[in-house]
């Protein structure tokens, strides 16, 4: 497992979750910390692709070894695609959270992500 | 719960000092795992894992008169084990049959034994053996050593216990420490557990752990390892309300000890617990509905996990004796999803002890 890191790359939700803006896409996943928390992960449940994902409602699950998790989305928007090869190898989100993308997604509205937490202001609420 | 209402391993500091993550467990601070659960799951089928298990109660039982009134509390057949240093898994249970505690019994003399009770149940159990046995939990560390390099690494330390059958026990000195070894374990593996008095538990920990072959492992392998090996958890898998026949357990209860026993062997249980393999993908969790092929409910997982040798989801449930038999197809409700499954045998994994 990588030492806990939290990108300058990205905005963080506080419910343990982070968004990449690319244009009016972006890839969501789990920081560092919720990796953390959960442990061994070793279950990805997906969203259908084309669906409708809402800022602050779960979409997918993911699982350790101990316990079930929902993965909350971070912005509002519509998944394009989802990492196939996350769901072949959970345990590749405890080797690099920021790598192992869970979705793509088209976005809403992408300025909305601006008003997310930044990397300093994530660090701050879990510490 | 606050830690400070918490009992703490002799190991409490050595815990933190290897970065353990300790979380509450049957009113002690315990260490759930140290680097990952998969990876001490794995070192343990591989090489040879080390359990803090200090939470583990003892009983001591001293004087004929309380043995005999034991024996009326006990399933299994005390003079299977007339000998000192022989070692016998039994079941403490109320009139109706109901397991209250699964424990060990260790012949410490002919007239001396001890029990090695589960740490959730060691005041139950005393309680209800109020008169018979005395509480001895305090004066023992207890470590399990198990995996297929686990007598190796005893040999490393001048211990050979190649020729010690299993459910045997014998003192040993481990770093200068009188210790008593029992070939007994709770994974699967070849390997020990070891009584360790409290004041010497830190020096002997240390020293089975220098040996680069073993890895320290947490309450979160344990519990993967034993479902694996189709070891029932008192507390999940049985309880008061259960018997065992129905439990599978009947190897423990051997016939004319209890007549409640021996009428539910007669009749046949109610229901069954049976080690479930899940043929699709979701991981079965205490609770989890299970299904008969057309969606009916035929029963309910009592312990569930992913299994790290198979990659697959398993469980011990509960089910209609209709149901029972091995490769009989059936469904786990993951969630509101019908998961593919069916019954095995046990175990799931073999581990190097079979």
């Amino acid at each position: 497992m990588a030492d806990a890191s939290y990108p300058d790359d990205r905005r963080y939700h506080e419910a343990h979750d982070w968004v990449l803006v690319d244009g009016d896409t972006a890839t969501f996943g789990i920081t560092w910390h919720a990796q953390d928390a959960l442990g061994d992960i070793v279950y990805y449940a997906p969203p259908e692709v084309g669906a409708t994902l809402r800022a602050g409602d779960p979409y997918g699950e993911l699982e350790s070894v101990k316990a079930v998790s929902d993965v909350i989305s971070p912005a509002d928007g519509e998944v394009l695609e989802v990492n196939d090869s996350v769901v072949g190898s959970p345990e590749s989100v405890n080797d690099d959270p920021y790598s192992a993308w869970l979705v793509r997604v088209k976005l809403s509205d992408p300025a909305a992500v601006d008003a997310l937490l930044d990397s300093a202001a994530y660090q701050a609420l879990i510490s | 719960m606050p830690d400070v209402e918490l009992r703490r391993s002799p190991l409490d500091a050595v815990h933190d000092a290897l970065g353990a993550r300790m979380v509450p467990f049957a009113g002690w601070r315990m260490p759930l795992q140290y680097d990952g659960i998969i990876a001490e799951h794995m070192a343990v089928r591989e090489r040879a894992g080390l359990f803090d298990v200090s939470h583990m109660g003892q009983l001591s039982v001293d004087g004929a008169a309380d043995i005999a009134a034991l024996q009326q509390h006990l399933s299994n057949d005390l003079s299977r084990i007339t000998s000192a240093g022989e070692a016998q898994y039994s079941l403490l249970l109320n009139d109706a049959a109901g397991i209250e505690d699964d424990l060990i019994v260790y012949r410490i003399a002919a007239d001396e034994l001890l029990l090695v009770v589960n740490a959730a149940n060691a005041s139950h159990d005393a309680a209800l053996l109020d008169g018979i046995a005395v509480d001895v939990s305090d004066r023992w560390a207890m470590f399990a050593l198990q995996g297929p390099l686990a007598l190796d690494v005893l040999a490393s330390l001048g211990i050979d216990i190649a020729d010690l059958p299993a459910f045997r026990f014998r003192a040993v000195t481990i770093a200068g420490h009188d210790c008593t070894l029992a070939t007994t374990g709770y994974t699967g593996e070849r390997g020990c557990e070891l009584l360790v008095p409290v004041a010497a538990a830190v020096d002997v920990w240390n020293a089975v752990l220098a040996d680069a072959r073993v890895t320290p492992c947490g309450l979160g392998a344990r519990d993967t390892l034993r479902l694996e090996a189709c070891y029932p958890l008192h507390g999940n898998d049985i309880d008061a309300a259960i018997d065992p026949i129905a439990a599978g357990l009947g190897f423990a209860a051997p016939t004319g000890m209890h007549p409640s026993v021996d009428a539910i062997r007669a009749a046949g249980p109610a229901r069954r617990l049976v080690p479930v393999h899940v043929d699709g993908r979701g991981i079965p969790r205490a609770g989890s509905r299970v299904l008969d092929e057309a969606g009916a409910q035929i029963g309910e997982v009592s312990s569930g996990t992913m299994s790290p040798v198979l990659r697959a989801g398993i469980a011990l449930a509960w089910v209609h004796p209709d149901h029972a038999s091995p490769e009989t197809p059936l469904a786990i409700d993951v969630r509101g999803t019908a998961v593919p499954a069916h019954v095995t045998r046990r175990p799931f994994v073999p581990g190097s002890l079979r």
